[in-house]
């Protein structure tokens, strides 16, 4: 049993143990998931100091039949990019367990349950290397999200819930049409020996199949990402959710999605990504810029922070498809910025929504009067969400605007747009709750952080410190796994047969095609 | 066999009996099923034709024979409370349910077309009476008259085409039918071929309620009382398909590019109407009819395919079906309330609180219906679809799909109500679940999750027995 096996193993034994403690224990059941979460973190924090810069391809690797026929594999395993998304996972889970702490008084167990499933489904996701595995936890991730939603959201929580399933589901059944087209084809469903498979020349296809095969995938993604116009969901699950719900759906889920990119589309299909980029391009510069300006007019935060998640995932795929490696080094990097960031501000918003019981921008102002900390706590965030240098953001906007201009110059233009309005609604939004007059209900319900609200947050800061200043911490392993993904597709447009396999690929045996 | 007798048995007990026995009923009838199943077991170890070659035991047939009888099983666990509260514990309801399983196991070995008419026969006219059972329910009898009517038309068809096949080819032996066909110095016309088969498959796309045949199915679901319309929804529909499976794949197997676009329409037409009529309706069991009309819509598309992976999945997807639809008509049974008061989407509100175990496990019926990973109806799907790619019906994957999709909407509904809304009265009314109950809730949900993450031992036998049916 390798690392990787316990640290995907492990939320799902707290998901099962869960189920079997009493239900009129919410103590028990929030300290027991609280230990599992944190276990599951310490033991993902060996897989960063495990993964060898010397070895190349997919590390930890597990690889055993699931079912014989059609033979589907389960095959883990991760390199520098997934690494990093499984450790932001079960970094997070134990932050949401301690925000929801108080806030989630009822159904307590199924809540925490459900949260541990999530957790489960979420790292499935980053660490499969079989097509069908991944679909499988594809979906596993959607159902528990759905009833984090539904079941503990606000007002509109059905509606939102319904909606979010419904969006992803649409998009992910085609995906599953890719999937068994591509087994059909290739007579496996194991990435590494789909990717061999092109490499050697075996299978090819024609650009309309590579073109459909890549809308398949892609529409698939594009929902999660999500990628304007896609993104109706986005706003209304964001809102709807819970502290915990938005920031594991903000933080982590979203970056399904732009993984599934990385990971998928660019190396399997990529004359077809390539065609598309310039379309896709425009689409996400459209939402970085049209993300901030309806971030701008918001009278909701979570709302504001949701529409922000749009126009900075738009620069993951601006990154993404500009096809070079800074490009893709910065998209990776700027998956774990909003991921910490955002999930900073969700949690913060979640914060001012326990005390004052609204969302609603015009409801505060001047809390830094009554809560100090909370404010500070909130500009550093907001700070690194603007992109300050020092602060993480930064890093990655810098590398995905750097490696547009090298693709093409006006793209950076137009996305440093975004960089600039991100400031304007941030600063906006800070100035008119955090200062000014302190109306009556803000200065009798709004307290300073307690404890436990700073166990939560603190660390989320220290990231945010840590990855702006010394990146070299964390972006070797991404540039490595990056430069095999990018060589990969490459290989695959030009010079199909004529170089050796990527390093990438050595990890395992061509399986012989049915 | 077994089961003529037991049900025979308790028709002639039941005037000896009287109420204090009421339980009783329930009990042989379980015994006579449980004998069945160990009988088409050893059925199958010693395989080959019997009765003079109308009947042929092998893995296919055995396959459909344990998957009815099981359907049956769960069908008379999940009977005994409704049968108390609605007053109508009678031996007579058993032994119905024993003569139409006995009458599927009849159609689902046979290699005669006469054996599958007669066994339609008895499954069917047992099934007309069972859907009337509530004999002062004013919908249950309007159910049985519908069924009844529409049935017979639908048999006749059958005949019709029985007849002329055995006009043109002078046999009713599926291998006979399907060696003079394939014959070059075959005298028949195709044209005259061509019209049997399509009266046969109206008569079977009556049976499976594919569109557009399906008109009677929400009808007769919504006013037969619950557990017939479980075991209406499963056994018969299973039965019907080995049925369809066996007189297209082996005896029309040669003019199979003439009756594919029509199955293909009708696979469409059945997934489409059944999804999207689902999605308005307010009646659970009226749901439920619409949503089986979908389902019998993909087992069709496994039809289209016209191929041995083809077959296989449907059969998967038929066992995986079976297990979730029962289920989630049990829970409608143990919530339904005396009289059936209690059959509205609504009515499930707050189950989840007032009695999460039941609400868990309806979760899994309806998570498996919707096609999410680790569940029965998830391989279900992913196997049918994937024949179907094989078979290059890329636009009925893709449209099936989408499908799907759709579906997620209305299951989602309950899943919403259950969870999400404050408890109405039918669920706190809701009595615990008795033994009966337990077991017909909880072996399907066993059975939906077996399935749904080991699916490879009742694929590989599925596969095994598909090469049979040719």
């Amino acid at each position: 049993m390798t690392l990787l096996n316990l640290v995907l193993a492990l939320p799902a034994l707290g998901f099962l143990a869960l189920l079997f403690v009493p239900r009129d224990k919410p103590q028990v059941i929030r300290a027991l998931a609280i230990a599992v979460a944190l276990i599951a973190f310490i033991a993902s924090i060996g897989l960063a100091t495990g993964l060898r810069s010397d070895v190349p391809g997919m590390q930890f690797a597990t690889d055993v039949i699931w079912i014989p026929s059609p033979e589907i594999h389960f095959h883990i395993g991760i390199d520098g990019v997934s690494l990093w998304l499984v450790i932001l996972s079960a970094f997070l889970t134990p932050i949401c367990i301690l925000i929801s702490w108080r806030f989630i008084d009822k159904r307590v167990k199924e809540f925490y349950a459900f949260l541990l499933l999530l957790e489960f489904g979420l790292i499935g996701v980053f660490i499969s290397l079989d097509l069908f595995l991944f679909y499988v936890f594809w979906e596993v991730s959607l159902v528990p999200m759905y009833f984090l939603i539904g079941i503990w959201g606000h007002e509109r929580r059905i509606y939102a819930a319904v909606k979010f399933f419904l969006f992803t589901m649409s998009g992910s059944v085609l995906m599953l049409v890719g999937i068994i087209y591509l087994y059909n084809r290739a007579g496996t469903f194991d990435y590494l020996a789909i990717l061999n498979q092109m490499a050697g020349g075996k299978l090819s296809f024609t650009p309309g199949q590579e073109l459909l095969l890549f809308l398949a995938f892609f529409i698939a993604f594009a929902i999660k990402v999500p990628l304007f116009p896609l993104h109706t969901w986005l706003p209304d699950a964001h809102v709807e959710a819970p502290s915990a719900g938005s920031v594991m759906l903000a933080s982590v889920m979203l970056k399904m999605g732009t993984y599934g990119l990385l990971r998928y589309c660019v190396p399997m299909f990529p004359e077809a990504a390539r065609r598309c980029a310039p379309w896709i391009i425009v689409l996400a510069i459209i939402g970085i810029i049209y993300g901030a300006l309806v971030a701008m007019v918001q009278p909701n935060m979570k709302k504001l922070v949701a529409y922000s998640s749009v126009s900075h995932l738009g620069f993951v795929v601006l990154g993404i498809f500009s096809f070079t490696q800074l490009g893709f080094d910065g998209a990776v990097y700027q998956m774990l910025n909003h991921g910490i960031s955002t999930g900073a501000l969700f949690v913060l918003v979640g914060y001012l929504y326990e005390r004052r019981h609204s969302l609603a921008i015009a409801d505060f102002g001047g809390v830094a009067t009554p809560a100090p900390w909370l404010s500070t706590v909130f500009m550093i965030t907001m700070l690194a969400s603007i992109g300050l240098p020092t602060l993480n953001n930064f890093v990655g906007e810098y590398l995905v605007l750097q490696g547009a201009a090298q693709a093409n110059f006006r793209w950076a233009v137009f996305a440093a747009i975004g960089v600039i309005l991100s400031a304007c609604y941030m600063l906006w939004l800070y100035q008119r709750v955090f200062y000014g007059d302190t109306p009556e209900p803000v200065a009798e319900h709004v307290y300073d952080l307690n404890r436990r609200e700073w166990a939560a947050v603190l660390p989320l800061v220290a990231m945010m410190v840590w990855m702006g200043v010394y990146t070299p911490s964390f972006l070797p392993p991404i540039t490595r796994a990056n430069t095999a993904i990018l060589d990969q597709s490459r290989m695959n447009v030009r010079f199909r047969v004529a170089l050796p396999p990527a390093p990438y690929l050595t990890a395992r045996e061509v399986p012989r095609a049915r | 066999m077994i089961l003529t007798v037991v049900g025979t048995l308790l028709m002639v007990i039941e005037p000896l009996g009287g109420p204090r026995w009421s339980r009783l009923y329930g009990h042989i009838a379980l015994l006579g099923l449980a004998g069945a199943l160990v009988a088409a077991v050893s059925a199958y170890s010693t395989p080959g034709p019997a009765f003079s070659g109308m009947l042929i035991a092998d893995g296919f047939g055995a396959f459909f024979r344990v998957l009815v009888i099981g359907v049956g099983i769960l069908t008379v666990l999940a009977s005994y409370r409704y049968l108390g509260r609605e007053g109508v514990d009678t031996a007579e309801y058993h032994a119905l349910i024993l003569f139409s399983i006995t009458g599927q196991c009849i159609m689902v070995t046979a290699n005669e077309l006469i054996m599958i008419f007669i066994g339609l026969e008895i499954s069917s006219i047992a099934s007309y009476v069972l859907a009337g059972y509530l004999r002062d329910d004013k919908r249950a009898n309007e159910a049985a008259l519908k069924y009844f009517l529409l049935g017979s038309f639908a048999t006749a068809f059958l005949l019709y085409g029985i007849a002329w096949i055995y006009g043109l080819t002078g046999s009713t032996n599926l291998s006979a039918i399907r060696t003079a066909l394939l014959s070059r110095d075959s005298t028949a016309s195709p044209i005259l071929v061509a019209v049997s088969a399509a009266l046969m498959l109206v008569g079977l796309g009556f049976k499976v309620s594919g569109a557009p045949f399906q008109i009677w199915a929400p009808d007769v679901y919504q006013g037969a009382p619950a557990p017939v319309s479980a075991f209406l929804s499963a056994g018969p529909k299973a039965a019907a398909f080995a049925v369809f499976l066996r007189v297209f794949m082996t005896a029309f197997a040669p003019i199979g590019p003439g009756w594919e676009p029509l199955v293909w329409l009708s696979a469409l037409l059945s997934m489409t109407i059944g999804n999207f009529a689902a999605l308005t309706q307010s009646n659970i069991k009226r749901l439920l009819a619409y949503s089986s009309i979908a389902h019998a819509g993909y087992v069709l598309v496994a039809v289209a395919a016209r191929s041995e992976t083809g077959t296989a999945a449907a059969m998967f997807y038929l066992a995986a079906y079976a297990l979730m639809n029962i289920g989630a008509f049990a829970v409608i049974v143990h919530l339904s309330g005396k009289g059936e008061r209690f059959v509205g989407v609504d009515d499930f509100a707050g189950l989840a609180t007032r009695q999460p175990f039941t609400a868990a496990l309806l979760t899994v019926f309806l998570l498996s219906l919707i096609g999410v990973p680790l569940t029965g109806g998830f391989f279900g799907k992913f196997y049918i679809f994937k024949a179907a790619l094989e078979s290059h019906l890329v636009w009925l994957t893709v449209l099936g799909l989408l499908n799907s999709a759709v579906a997620a909407y209305y299951y989602l509904r309950i899943l919403v109500v259950m969870y999400m809304h404050e408890p109405s009265e039918a669920a706190s009314e809701a009595e615990p679940l008795g033994a009966g109950m337990k077991a017909a809730l909880v072996l399907p949900a066993l059975g939906t999750f077996v399935l749904g993450i080991f699916p490879s031992a009742l694929l590989t036998f599925a596969s095994k027995s598909a090469v049979l049916v040719r």
